[in-house]
């Protein structure tokens, strides 16, 4: 009984001093937090998530053999579930290509160099789904990717290009995402511009993009020449911007405005 | 150093905004399509309920569900049911002809809306009634939207 | 493009209402938006999606170019007896899907 006091006290004592060691509450939000109800509810429901059909292609592509090689991602991989936390590591630094590469090049030197088939177009139908595909494995993942020191150059390029004022409207990706998010642009939450549901089935698109499209159509919004797809402004963009989201869970296939 | 996002740039800057004038359907061009699918009768308010987010985040995807109160038989039966809105380029959204095995009188989609505006439906009963429901939808636009390349 | 996606019920019990719902690959293109070199994109649009179950009619809907790209739609069936439901859309520019699976009425 004589105890109780003084252990009390010590306990509120190592409380408070667990409290102040604690990291600051995580103000991250996922852009699935800014947008309305209406959307939520279709991203929550995979069957009305409009993504649903680009999974069902890209399911087909992996189970279907191709190219000179004539083999499917199956034959090498087997079941999708080998892909699970693939999404969630990308980009990272491939040591055969000597070089920091995103989910979407990975697939594509897979496809080229190992199936011996041709490589779809950026953004067309058939290399979005399997790319939404082989991503949706990764769902409800903690994003790790940009952890590794291999990719430190790229996050820190694709850190002062997101600083960067550009475009005749003269802004950077920061002024937006970082100093004014949660405010409204035209009537629209400006979300903070994490990467958590790519590819993502965005209403304004009417389809299944990729991250790389989506950072194209801000650039184009500020009157700025939008980077090549595939170019390293695009990938240490990317790498940023998944540094940035590390430890948000993974979205795939995302709804978005 | 900051700045301010002036409403001006958005209209000037980022809005894309040369899309051609063109006659969109109008609460006029609505009477009519409304009219026209309906023989003109007198329309009652009731049975019909039509479910829209009041708030939409973009137009191209509005969640849309429209139930009738009916059983689906005798005088009750619900025959059509056809919605209209205000400010597309068109007044017609959608007719539903329902058939014996029509479990209820209702469907559910998703419509593209260009505008804030009102969004009608209108139910065919057997017995020829014809009730209505309305709802007001605010529709923002997206900012950022794709540029024509 | 993806075959249409349809979510039914294998087996239902006589004189129940059943919820069938379904996705379908469609740009919706419609008709009043101009490409890139100013002229407006023609229309291409599903213009009708018909359903029947066991023969007989669930329900003749006609689509307009204000149904979002992709169409989604949720609908409601009564079963009776047993037997096929099938479903066709039909649209511009000699467009045609379709789906078909036999359900069971106990």
């Amino acid at each position: 009984m004589i105890m109780r006091k003084p252990v009390a006290a010590l306990l509120l004592a190592s409380m408070a001093a667990a409290a102040f060691a604690q990291a600051p509450a995580d103000t991250r939000r996922s852009g699935f937090d800014d947008m309305s109800p209406a959307l939520q509810a279709i991203q929550m429901d995979d069957f009305a998530n409009p993504a649903a059909l680009w999974l069902a292609e890209g399911e087909a592509q992996w189970n279907t053999r191709t190219g000179s090689a004539g083999k499917s991602c199956a034959d090498c991989h087997g079941t999708p579930a080998t892909m699970r936390g693939v999404a969630a590591r990308f980009p990272a630094f491939d040591t055969t290509l000597a070089n920091v590469i995103d989910l979407d090049a990975k697939i594509d030197d897979c496809r080229t160099r190992r199936q011996g088939a041709a490589s779809p177009p950026h953004e067309s139908r058939a290399r979005v789904a399997l790319e939404a595909f082989v991503a949706h494995q990764s769902r409800g993942m903690p994003i790790t990717s940009a952890a590794e020191p291999h990719l430190d150059a790229s996050v820190a390029a694709g850190a002062r290009i997101f600083r960067q004022r550009m475009g005749q409207i003269d802004l950077s990706c920061a002024q937006c995402h970082d100093e004014r998010a949660g405010r409204h642009l035209a009537g629209t939450a400006i979300p903070q511009g994490h990467p958590t549901g790519y590819p993502v089935y965005r209403s304004e698109w009417q389809a299944v993009g990729t991250l790389q499209r989506r950072l194209r159509n801000c650039l184009s919004g500020v009157r700025a020449q939008p980077y090549a797809f595939g170019s390293p402004e695009m990938i240490a963009l990317e790498a940023f911007l998944m540094r940035r989201a590390a430890g948000m869970k993974l979205e795939t296939p995302g709804v978005r405005p | 150093m900051t700045i301010a996002i002036t409403r001006r740039m958005l209209i000037g800057g980022l809005a894309v905004s040369l899309v051609p004038v063109r006659a969109n359907a109008t609460p006029e061009t609505m009477q009519a399509a409304i009219a026209d699918a309906t023989g003109g009768r007198a329309l009652r308010e009731g049975k019909v309920t039509l479910d829209i987010q009041p708030l939409i985040d973009n137009g191209n995807t509005v969640p849309m569900r429209v139930r009738v109160d009916s059983t689906m038989t005798g005088v009750d039966r619900v025959k059509a049911l056809h919605v209209f809105n205000e400010k597309n380029p068109q007044p017609h959204v959608l007719s539903v002809r329902f058939g014996p095995r029509a479990g209820r009188a209702e469907i559910a989609t998703r419509i593209k809306l260009a505008d804030t505006q009102k969004v009608i439906a209108v139910a065919e009963m057997e017995d020829g009634t014809l009730w209505t429901a309305a709802i007001d939808v605010i529709v923002t636009i997206a900012a950022c939207i794709e540029g024509l390349e | 493009m993806a075959a249409p996606l349809v979510s039914a019920p294998k087996r239902v019990r006589r004189g129940d209402v059943f919820e069938v719902k379904t996705l379908i690959s469609h740009p919706m293109e419609t008709g009043f938006r101009p490409g890139t070199n100013g002229t407006i994109i023609p229309r291409d649009i599903v213009q009708k999606m018909r359903c029947r179950f066991a023969g007989e009619a669930v329900f003749d809907l006609e689509l307009s170019p204000a149904i979002s790209a992709n169409p989604y739609f949720i609908f409601y069936v009564r079963a009776e007896t047993g037997g096929a439901l099938e479903i066709e859309w039909t649209g511009d520019n000699g467009f045609s899907a379709s789906y078909s699976a036999l359900i069971l009425v106990e």
